[in-house]
C-alpha cells in the first residue's frame, strides 16, 4: 500500500511547491504595491470593451440533441475499430453481433428521424 | 356501506338477519353438541396454517366446546335482539349503514374471540372487539353539544348542571385503557410461548400444572391485567362509564352484555393457569370484590341514567370475577351470572335507550318521574330486569348472584370476605337500582314543559319484551332444567372441572335469605326516599358532604387525570424546554413535538437545490470511505 | 508490429452465448424496440393498444421466467447468474411492471381532456424494466453498471415525461444527482478492479479472502459501491432527491420508481454485499447499519411533517429502505436475511404501488390543477374521502395499514421476518431502532386515514369532475389490494419461495 502512494510523492511535492510559489509571489505583490481602487479598475478586463451580460448565458437547446446523436455515433465508431481488428479471429459471429448492435442504434436513429429531431427549423 | 344509498334503508335488516342467521347456526351446533356424551363435547375445527416462524406455529383453529358454545349463543342471541332494536333506534341517523357494518364486525370479532383455539387467534378477536368498541364509542364524533339543564340548577354546586356530549375523548380513553390491558395480554402470550413453546390451548393447558409457581403467577396476573382493561375492573374501569357517549344499543351490546364479559370468559378459559397460582386467584377475587363495592357506591351518586347503568355493569362484572376466582366451585356460578347479566343488563340499557328516545335524548334522572303511564311497555320490561338485578327470588339474577355468593361462602378463607362484600353490595345494588326505577317511572312528573314522552315503536319494544322474559326466567330455566342438557353446571363441567362437593341445602337457604333480606332493605330505603312525597333534594343538600364524593365518582377520574395529563404534561413541557433550546410554547406532547422540531430542522436541509443535495451525497461518500479506509 | 495487432495473435476467450439464461431480458428488449417503432410510425395508436402490447411483452417475459424457473447457473463467463434472487426479483419486477403499465394506461386525463403524457412512456417502461431485471441478475460489476444506467436513463426521461414544470424539475434533479452518484459507483468499480484484478463478483469474492490483495483500496472501492447503491435505494444521506422527484413526477412513474427501483436496487445490493463481499462483512456492516439507522429515523421523522401525500409516501419509502437495510446488514451472516429482504421487497412493492394508485385516483377527481405545481396530492384533497369514494378510501386504508405493519396485512409479516433476521444476526439494537421508527411511522400513516375517514370534505363535492372511465386503474387497484391482503393471510408460500433465494451464486 505504502509503495503505491509513495509513487505519487513526487507529484504531491511538486503540487505543494507550485502552490507555494504562486502564493509567495502574489503575497509579496500584495504587500508591496499601493492599493487605490477606482470603478474603472474594478471592471472585468475584456480587451478594452465594456463587459456585457452575466456569466450565465443560455444555449439553444436544439444543439443538445445533435450533440447527443453525435456522441452516440462517435462511440459506435470507437467500438468499430477494435472490432475490425479482431474480426478475422472471431468470424461470422462477430459480423452478426455487430449487425445487432448497429441495428439497435439504427432503430434509435429511425425513431429520432421520424420524430423530426433532425429537421432544422 | 359499500353499496351506497340504495341499500341504506335495508342495511339494518340485512345486518340483523346476518346475526340472527349466526344465532340459528350456533343453536343448531349447540344441539349437535348436546347429542354427544359429556366428555366428547370438545370439537376442534382445524383451520389453515396461518404462519410458521421458527418454533412458533400458529393455525387458524377454532374450538367448539360447552364454554364457547355458551358464549356464542349469548353473543349471537343478544346481538340479534339488539340489532333489531337498533333499526328503530338509529332510524334517523344518516350514517346508519356504517353503524350496522361496525356492529356486525363486532359480532364477528367477538365470535373469533370466544371460538379461538389458541392465544393468537383469541388476541385477534380481542383486538377486533376493542377496535369496534373504539369506533362505536366515537360513532358520533361530530356531535359536540353542551346540554343545558332545562330545569336549571336543582341543587347548589352540583357537578352536572350542564354536561358536554362529545364522543372523541371518551373513545380515546377507552382505547388507552384497553391498550394498557392489551400489553398485558401480549406479554402473557410471550411468556406462555417462552415457557411452553406453543400457543395452542390444549398444549398450554396441558402444561399449565407443571409451570413454576412464579411463572404461572406472572402469566395469570398479566392475563388478568388484560381482563381489567376489557372487562372494566379496578384500576382500568374508568373508560366504561365514559363509553356511554356511544349510541345506546352499543352500550347495551358491547359495554354491558358481551364485550366486557370477555375478561370473565378469558379467566374461565384459562382457568388451569389461574388454578396453578393461588396468588393470582386471590388477586382476582379481591379486585372483583373491591370493584363491585366501589362501583356500586359510585352508582348511587349518579344522575345520568346511562352512567348509573354503566357503574352497575362494572359492579356486576366484579361479581363475575368473584365467581371465576373461586376455583371449580365458582366457575359455573360466574358464568351463569355472565349469562343472566347479559339478559337483564341488555334490557336495562335498551330500556334506558327507549326512555331517551321518548324524552328528546335526555339522560338526566331528575327530569323524568312518572313515566310509568307514558311508556308502559318500557316500564314493565324494565321492572322485570330490575327484579332480576335486585335479586327478587326466582328471577334470573337471584339464582346467579346467589350461586356466586354461596360459592364464595363455601370457599371459606378469603372467600368469606368476598362473600361479606358481595352481600353488602347486593344491598347497595338494590338501593341504586330502585332509585333508578323509582325516580324514572314513579312519583310526580318532573319533565320540562313542551316535552311529550311517548312509547317507542314495536321494533324497539319487541326486543325489550323478549329480554325481559329472559331476565325473569333464565335463571330458573338454566339451573333446574333437567333435560338432555342437564344442569348448567353439569353442562360446563367437561371444560371447567367439577366442584368437590355441593353445599348443603339449609346453609344455602340461609345465605340466600341474608342477601335477599339486605336487598329488600335497600329497595325499601329507596322507596321511602324517592317514591313517597319526600324532598330528597333537600336531603341531598343537607348531606352534600357525603353526596359530593359519590357524585364525583370518588375522585378516581380526577386522580388519573392528574397523573396522566398534569404530570405527563409537566414532564413533556420540561423535556421540551430542555431538549429543544428554542422552546416550544405550551408544549404538551413531548415526543411528538421533539420529532416535529427535529423534522422541521431536517426540512430546512431539504432546500430543493440540487447543489446542496449533491453536497449531501459527497459528504456521505467522504464519510463512508473515510470510515472504511481509516478505521483501525 | 502495432501492439494492438499483437494482441490479436492470441486466441480471444469468447463467452459462450447462453440465450436461454437471458431470455426474459431479451423478450423485454425486443418488446421495447417494437413499441418504440409502433410509437414512431403509428402516432395515432391509442393508449389501450400500447398498453396491450406492453402487457404482452411482459407476459412473454414472465412466461420465459417461469420456463427458466429451475435453472441455476452462471452464464456468460460469470457476467450473469441465475439463482433464487434473480428469479424472485424477476417475478416481482414483472408483476410491478404490469401494475405500472395499467397505471400509465390510465394516465392523468379527466373525461374529455387530452392526456399530457406522451406514448413513449410505454417503451421506456419496458427499457427500465430490462435494466432492472438485468441488474438483479448481474454478477459482474460492469454488467451492474450497464444495467443501472439502462434503468436510470429510462427513468430520468420517464420522470420528465409531462410538460408540467414540476415534472421537468424532478427529471433534471434526478438526472444530475443520478449522474453524480453513477460516477461514485463507477469509481468504486474501478477501485475494486484495481484491488482484486477483476470485476467479476465470484472472483472478487475469492480475492477478499486473499491476504495479499490491497485491503485499503478494496475497502475504498466497497465504500464507493455502497454510495452508488445507497443512492439508488434512496438511503440517508443520499435520499434528498427522493421527495422532490416523487412529488414532481407523474404518479404512475413515481409508483414505478418507488417499487421497482427498490426491488432491483436491493437485489443487487444483496448480491454484491451479502454475496461477493460477504468476507468483508465486519468492515461494511457498521456502514450499512449506520445508514439503516439514519434512513429509518430521518425518513419516519420527516414524513411526520409532510402535508402532501406523495411527498409523505416518498419519505415513507425512505424509511422502508431503512428496514430493508437491516435485512442487508443481517444477510451476510444469516441466510434468512436474504429471504426476509426479498419477501419484504415483494410485499412493499405492492403496498406502495397501491398507495400511489389511490393518489392517482384522487388526483383525477378535483378540478384541473395548476400546471406549475404538479398533480393534486395534498392531504386536504383527502378530507372526507370515505364519504365520497368509499372503495378508494377502503383500499387506502388497506395500504396505509399494511405500510404501518399492522397484522394480518402483508406489511406486518415483511417487518416481522426482517426483524427476526436482524435479531438472529446479533443486530438487536438495530431492530430496536427499527421498531421505534415503525412506531413513529404509524402516526403519519394513520393520520391519512383520520383525514379520509373522520374529517368533513371541504368544498362542494358536486364540483368534482368525473374520472375518465377506463377500467385500467380499477383493475390495478383491485390487484394490489387483493395481493396485500392475500399475502398477509397466507405468507407461508411466498416466504418459502423466498427461502430458495438464500443461496447466492456470486
Amino acid at each position: 500500500m505504502t509503495t503505491y502512494f509513495q509513487a505519487y510523492g513526487t507529484f504531491a511535492a511538486l503540487l505543494v511547491l507550485s502552490i507555494a510559489f504562486v502564493a509567495v509571489a502574489f503575497g509579496a505583490n500584495r504587500l508591496l504595491r499601493p492599493n487605490r481602487p477606482t470603478p474603472g479598475k474594478l471592471t472585468t478586463y475584456e480587451s478594452g470593451m465594456d463587459p456585457v451580460g452575466t456569466t450565465w448565458s443560455q444555449t439553444q437547446i436544439r444543439y443538445y440533441v445533435f450533440a447527443f446523436l453525435f456522441v452516440i455515433f462517435d462511440v459506435e465508431s470507437v467500438f468499430l475499430f477494435p472490432w475490425a481488428l479482431v474480426f478475422a479471429d472471431i468470424g461470422v459471429a462477430a459480423f452478426w453481433e455487430m449487425v445487432v448492435f448497429i441495428g439497435v442504434l439504427a432503430i434509435g436513429l429511425l425513431y429520432a428521424f421520424k420524430k423530426g429531431v433532425l429537421r432544422w427549423a | 356501506m359499500l353499496f351506497g344509498q340504495r341499500l341504506r334503508a335495508l342495511a339494518g335488516w340485512i345486518a340483523t338477519l346476518a346475526v340472527a342467521a349466526a344465532f340459528v347456526v350456533a343453536l343448531a351446533a349447540f344441539f349437535e353438541l348436546l347429542s354427544h356424551p359429556g366428555e366428547e363435547r370438545t370439537q376442534i375445527l382445524r383451520g389453515y396454517e396461518w404462519f410458521t416462524s421458527g418454533d412458533l406455529r400458529v393455525a387458524f383453529d377454532l374450538r367448539w366446546d360447552p364454554l364457547s358454545a355458551l358464549m356464542a349463543l349469548v353473543v349471537t342471541g343478544v346481538s340479534s335482539l339488539i340489532h333489531l332494536y337498533s333499526i328503530g333506534y338509529m332510524e334517523h341517523d344518516e350514517r346508519r349503514e356504517t353503524f350496522f357494518s361496525w356492529l356486525n364486525l363486532f359480532v364477528a370479532s367477538m365470535l373469533v374471540l370466544v371460538l379461538a383455539q389458541n392465544f393468537l387467534v383469541m388476541f385477534l378477536g380481542w383486538e377486533g372487539v376493542g377496535l369496534c368498541s373504539y369506533l362505536l364509542v366515537g360513532f358520533w364524533f361530530n356531535r359536540r353539544l353542551l346540554v343545558v339543564n332545562p330545569l336549571g340548577r336543582l341543587v347548589e354546586g352540583e357537578p352536572d348542571d350542564t354536561r358536554e356530549v362529545w364522543a372523541p375523548p371518551a373513545a380515546k380513553k377507552a382505547f388507552l385503557a384497553n391498550r394498557i390491558g392489551d400489553v398485558g395480554f401480549l406479554l402473557a402470550m410471550f411468556l406462555i410461548f417462552a415457557t411452553t413453546g406453543s400457543l395452542d390451548f390444549d398444549v398450554v393447558f396441558g402444561e399449565a400444572g407443571a409451570l413454576a409457581a412464579g411463572t404461572a403467577t406472572a402469566i395469570a396476573l398479566l392475563l388478568f391485567l388484560a381482563c381489567t382493561g376489557k372487562s372494566a375492573q379496578f384500576p382500568l374501569y374508568v373508560w366504561l362509564p365514559d363509553a356511554m357517549a356511544g349510541p345506546t344499543p352499543v352500550s347495551a351490546l358491547i359495554h354491558a352484555a358481551t364485550m366486557v364479559t370477555a375478561g370473565v370468559f378469558l379467566v374461565a378459559r384459562t382457568h388451569t393457569i389461574f388454578e396453578a397460582s393461588g396468588t393470582a386467584q386471590t388477586v382476582v377475587l379481591l379486585v372483583g370484590a373491591g370493584t363491585a363495592l366501589l362501583a356500586a357506591l359510585i352508582a348511587i351518586g349518579q344522575d345520568d341514567i346511562k352512567k348509573i347503568l354503566a357503574y352497575s355493569t362494572v359492579s356486576q362484572l366484579g361479581y363475575m370475577f368473584i365467581g371465576v376466582a373461586l376455583g371449580p366451585i365458582g366457575y359455573a356460578a360466574g358464568m351463569l351470572h355472565l349469562v343472566t347479566h347479559a339478559f337483564f343488563k341488555a334490557q336495562l340499557f335498551l330500556g334506558a335507550g327507549s326512555v331517551m328516545h321518548g324524552n328528546d335524548d335526555d339522560t338526566d334522572i331528575k327530569h323524568f318521574g312518572g313515566l310509568r303511564s307514558a311508556m308502559p311497555i318500557t316500564f314493565w320490561t324494565t321492572m322485570a330486569a330490575w327484579a332480576a338485578i335486585v335479586g327478587v327470588p326466582f328471577t334470573s339474577g337471584f339464582y346467579s348472584k346467589d350461586q356466586v355468593l354461596a360459592a364464595a361462602f363455601e370457599h371459606g378463607g378469603i372467600g368469606l370476605l368476598a362473600w361479606a362484600i358481595g352481600v353488602f353490595t347486593a344491598g347497595l345494588t338494590a338501593f341504586y337500582m330502585s332509585r333508578y326505577v323509582f325516580l324514572t317511572f314513579f312519583g310526580e312528573r318532573r319533565w320540562p314543559e313542551g316535552r311529550h314522552p311517548h312509547e317507542s315503536p314495536p321494533v324497539m319494544t319487541v326486543p325489550l319484551i323478549v329480554l325481559a322474559v329472559l331476565a325473569l326466567v333464565a335463571g330458573f330455566a338454566l339451573t333446574t332444567f333437567t333435560g338432555e342438557g342437564g344442569r348448567f353446571q353439569a353442562f360446563l363441567e367437561p371444560v371447567l372441572g367439577a366442584p368437590e362437593e355441593h353445599e348443603s341445602l339449609a346453609a344455602a337457604a340461609g345465605l340466600s335469605a341474608a342477601a335477599t333480606g339486605l336487598a329488600a332493605v335497600g329497595a325499601i330505603v329507596a322507596w321511602l326516599l324517592y317514591v313517597r312525597p319526600f324532598d330528597w333534594l333537600a336531603l341531598r343538600r343537607r348531606w352534600a358532604g357525603a353526596w359530593r364524593p359519590l357524585a364525583e365518582k370518588l375522585y378516581v377520574d380526577q386522580v388519573y387525570e392528574f397523573f396522566t395529563v398534569n404530570l405527563g404534561g409537566a414532564l413533556a413541557a420540561f423535556l421540551a424546554r430542555n431538549v429543544d433550546q428554542r422552546g416550544i410554547d405550551g408544549a404538551v406532547n413531548g415526543v411528538a413535538e421533539l420529532v416535529g422540531s427535529s423534522a422541521r430542522s431536517g426540512r430546512r436541509l431539504q432546500s430543493g437545490l440540487v447543489r446542496s443535495y449533491a453536497l449531501g451525497v459527497l459528504g456521505g461518500a467522504v464519510l463512508i470511505v473515510a470510515f472504511l479506509v481509516f478505521r483501525p | 508490429m502495432h501492439p494492438l495487432a499483437q494482441a490479436t495473435t492470441q486466441p480471444l476467450p469468447l463467452p459462450e452465448v447462453d440465450w436461454r439464461a437471458i431470455a426474459p431480458e431479451l423478450a423485454l428488449a425486443v418488446a421495447g424496440v417494437v413499441l418504440l417503432l409502433v410509437v414512431a410510425f403509428w402516432p395515432r395508436a391509442g393508449r389501450g393498444v400500447l398498453a396491450g402490447l406492453t402487457l404482452a411483452g411482459l407476459a412473454a417475459a414472465a412466461a420465459l421466467t417461469v420456463w427458466n424457473w429451475d435453472l441455476e447457473r452462471v452464464a456468460f463467463e460469470g457476467a450473469v447468474s441465475l439463482d433464487g434472487i434473480t428469479r424472485y426479483a424477476r417475478a416481482v419486477l414483472l408483476a410491478v411492471g404490469a401494475l405500472a403499465t395499467l397505471m400509465v394506461a390510465q394516465g392523468d386525463s379527466r373525461e374529455g381532456e387530452p392526456d399530457d403524457s406522451p406514448p413513449e412512456v410505454f417503451p421506456l417502461l419496458l427499457f427500465a424494466l430490462l435494466g432492472m431485471v438485468l441488474l438483479a441478475a448481474a454478477s459482474d460489476l460492469l454488467v451492474v453498471f450497464i444495467a443501472l444506467e439502462i434503468l436510470s436513463l429510462s427513468l430520468y426521461v420517464m420522470a420528465g415525461e409531462t410538460r408540467r414544470l414540476a415534472a421537468q424539475e424532478a427529471a433534471m434533479k434526478y438526472f444530475l444527482l443520478g449522474a453524480f452518484s453513477s460516477a461514485f459507483l463507477l469509481y468504486g468499480i474501478a477501485l475494486c478492479y484495481g484491488a482484486t484484478g477483476s470485476t467479476n463478483l465470484l472472483e472478487i469474492a475469492d480475492a477478499t479472502g486473499d491476504p495479499t490483495a490491497d485491503g485499503t483500496l478494496l475497502l475504498a472501492g466497497v465504500g464507493l459501491l455502497a454510495v452508488g447503491f445507497l443512492f439508488k435505494v434512496s438511503a440517508v444521506p443520499f435520499h434528498m432527491w427522493t421527495p422532490d422527484v416523487y412529488q414532481g413526477t407523474p404518479t404512475p412513474v413515481a409508483a414505478f420508481m418507488a417499487a421497482a427501483t427498490k426491488v432491483a436496487g436491493f437485489a443487487v445490493f444483496l448480491r454484491v454485499f451479502a454475496g461477493a463481499l460477504g468476507g468483508l462483512v465486519v468492515s461494511w456492516r457498521p456502514v450499512i447499519a449506520g445508514a439503516a439507522v439514519l434512513t429509518m429515523l430521518v425518513g419516519a421523522a420527516l414524513a411526520v411533517v409532510q402535508t402532501d401525500l406523495k411527498r409523505m409516501l416518498a419519505y415513507s419509502s425512505i424509511s422502508h429502505a431503512g428496514y430493508l437495510l437491516v435485512g442487508v446488514a443481517a444477510a451476510a451472516t444469516v441466510p434468512a436475511g436474504v429471504s426476509a429482504s426479498m419477501f419484504y421487497l415483494l410485499t412493499y412493492a405492492f403496498m406502495v404501488m397501491g398507495a400511489f394508485m389511490v393518489v392517482q385516483y384522487v388526483s383525477r377527481l378535483g378540478p384541473p390543477d395548476d400546471d406549475a405545481i404538479g398533480e393534486r396530492s395534498s392531504l386536504e384533497d383527502y378530507r372526507g374521502l370515505a364519504r365520497r369514494h368509499p372503495w378508494a378510501a377502503g383500499l387506502l386504508a388497506v395500504f396505509m395499514l399494511a405500510l404501518t405493519g399492522i397484522p394480518p396485512l402483508s406489511g406486518f409479516w415483511a417487518k416481522y421476518y426482517v426483524f427476526l433476521a436482524g435479531i438472529e444476526a446479533g443486530l438487536t439494537w438495530l431492530v430496536v431502532v427499527a421498531v421505534i421508527s415503525s412506531v413513529i411511522s404509524a402516526f403519519f400513516y394513520l393520520r391519512v386515514l383520520v383525514v379520509a375517514y373522520l374529517q368533513e370534505p371541504v368544498g362542494d363535492p358536486g364540483a368534482e369532475t368525473a374520472p375518465g372511465r377506463t377500467p385500467a386503474l380499477g383493475v390495478a387497484l383491485g390487484l394490489a389490494g387483493l395481493l396485500t391482503v392475500a399475502i398477509g393471510l397466507a405468507p407461508e408460500a411466498l416466504i418459502a419461495a423466498a427461502r430458495s433465494a438464500e443461496r447466492i451464486l456470486g
